[in-house]
């Protein structure tokens, strides 16, 4: 979807503002949003893509306004009432009023190194041969899905180069929203800053994403 | 970092603005939450300790730069990286979340490379541990990919005219490691003194690796 997250390209947020030695957190409840969100997440009931998906449907102002964690904050809140873990009642009062959905698991200290350690990879097979081969010319599809996608706005209907087959992987468009795992080839498509940026473009920039095929159009 | 203090003016007849009026304070937002999660046995507040340690004390860019160090010192292991980064970094004991697919990036004498995450915060924990504040704001993943060169200005890096920028967005679950340049003077260092010159930005491509300390009166961090 275009929302707030599609960030590649705007302008008007001013400098980046490094800071010199920074902690990895600002506040104790960055710590808490932080392991609040792994726990949900080792429940089973979404993925990283639906997680994903909730952030960038923050209205825009609240997002651009919020910082990083309360991003996931809000995040965490909307899956909780959608899956039925918590009711709005509930997630307004802090306190528990009703039993909810069980969850596959709860996260306990004791399983929290083998958790990390594991992680969850997304790499997965699939039937076909890929469509596209290295060195070959393609074009992003021109779309704007009022659901989940990680093709940025800025390289849409753009046409780029084929570096690299990363392999088959978990179809981010269709696994947002509970249609399944279906695993396509993944490539490395690199651009020219002129053609995305056009007139002006720094003439010594390339840009590059990784692409699911259906996101590549034959040009 | 920013936090909103003026909900209390907003209007909440607004659908999908329902839950604002609770998020001016996060503190007690997030309180709530745990509590909140915590009655209902959904979540264990010592497994939040234990991740919170884990990305503290345990998980950071030392193990990046320990991939960098032996990178620069044992051509073997550069290839390996290059071709299957996974598994090269897996064999130093780096592996897990988000960090499952990685891919190394050589910056050279012709080309820089810089990596950002223009769509949410993808970044390498299993290598740099917690993606800092500026790599996930709108500044950063907004002008990385049409204004690298700005960008790195602000980081106190100016690359010569001729040499090339290379943006990776990190669109898909592949996790992206800069191997930066191997600074002059190094000949002889061993892994562990090398890991010293590779900071977290490098590995991002916001920063080039130090070089080593010379002592004496030219000193440049004396006489600076």
């Amino acid at each position: 979807m275009n929302g707030p997250h599609d960030l590649g390209g705007q302008m008007g947020f001013g400098p980046v503002a490094p800071e010199v030695n920074e902690p990895y957190f600002h506040a104790e409840w960055e710590k808490r949003a932080l392991g609040i969100t792994l726990s949900c997440g080792a429940f089973g009931a979404w993925t990283i893509d639906e997680s994903r998906h909730a952030r960038e449907s923050i209205p825009p102002a609240d997002y651009l306004a919020a910082s990083y964690y309360e991003i996931w904050i809000r995040g965490i809140d909307m899956l909780l009432e959608r899956h039925g873990f918590a009711s709005r009642e509930e997630l307004l009062s802090g306190h528990k009023m009703q039993d909810g959905t069980v969850p596959k698991r709860v996260l306990t200290a004791n399983m929290v190194a083998g958790v990390l350690a594991k992680g969850g990879p997304c790499d997965r097979p699939v039937e076909t041969a890929p469509l596209f081969v290295v060195g070959e010319t393609v074009k992003t599809k021109n779309f704007n899905p009022a659901t989940h996608t990680r093709l940025p706005r800025y390289a849409r209907a753009k046409t780029g180069i084929i570096e690299a087959v990363q392999g088959s992987f978990v179809f981010p468009d269709d696994n947002a929203h509970g249609k399944g795992e279906n695993p396509q080839w993944l490539y490395t498509v690199v651009f020219d800053a002129g053609e995305i940026w056009g007139e002006g473009a720094d003439p010594s920039l390339t840009v590059s994403i990784d692409a699911w095929e259906s996101y590549l159009e034959r040009v | 970092m920013r936090h909103r203090d003026d909900h209390a003016d907003h209007d909440h007849d607004h659908h999908d603005h329902h839950h604002d009026n609770h998020y001016s304070d996060m503190q007690a937002r997030v309180k709530a939450l745990e509590t909140l999660l915590t009655e209902k046995g959904l979540i264990d507040p010592a497994a939040i300790d234990a991740i919170v340690e884990t990305y503290e004390t345990k998980v950071g860019p030392r193990n990046g730069a320990r991939v960098v160090a032996k990178a620069w010192s044992d051509p073997d292991f550069a290839e390996w990286l290059k071709r299957d980064a996974t598994a090269a970094i897996a064999s130093l004991g780096f592996t897990g979340r988000q960090g499952e697919h990685m891919r190394a990036v050589f910056n050279t004498a012709d080309t820089h490379n810089l990596i950002v995450c223009t769509l949410c915060s993808c970044y390498p924990w299993s290598v740099l541990g917690l993606p800092p504040v500026w790599y996930k704001a709108p500044a950063y993943r907004s002008r990385a990919v049409i204004d690298p060169r700005g960008v790195l200005a602000e980081f106190g890096v100016t690359l010569p005219d001729g040499k090339k920028v290379r943006v990776w967005d990190s669109t898909a679950e592949l996790r992206y490691l800069v191997i930066p340049e191997r600074p002059e003077q190094t000949e002889g260092m061993d892994e562990e003194a090398l890991a010293d010159l590779v900071s977290r930005d490098a590995m991002i491509g916001a920063a080039i690796a130090g070089s080593p300390k010379i002592s004496g009166a030219g000193n440049p961090e004396v006489t600076a």
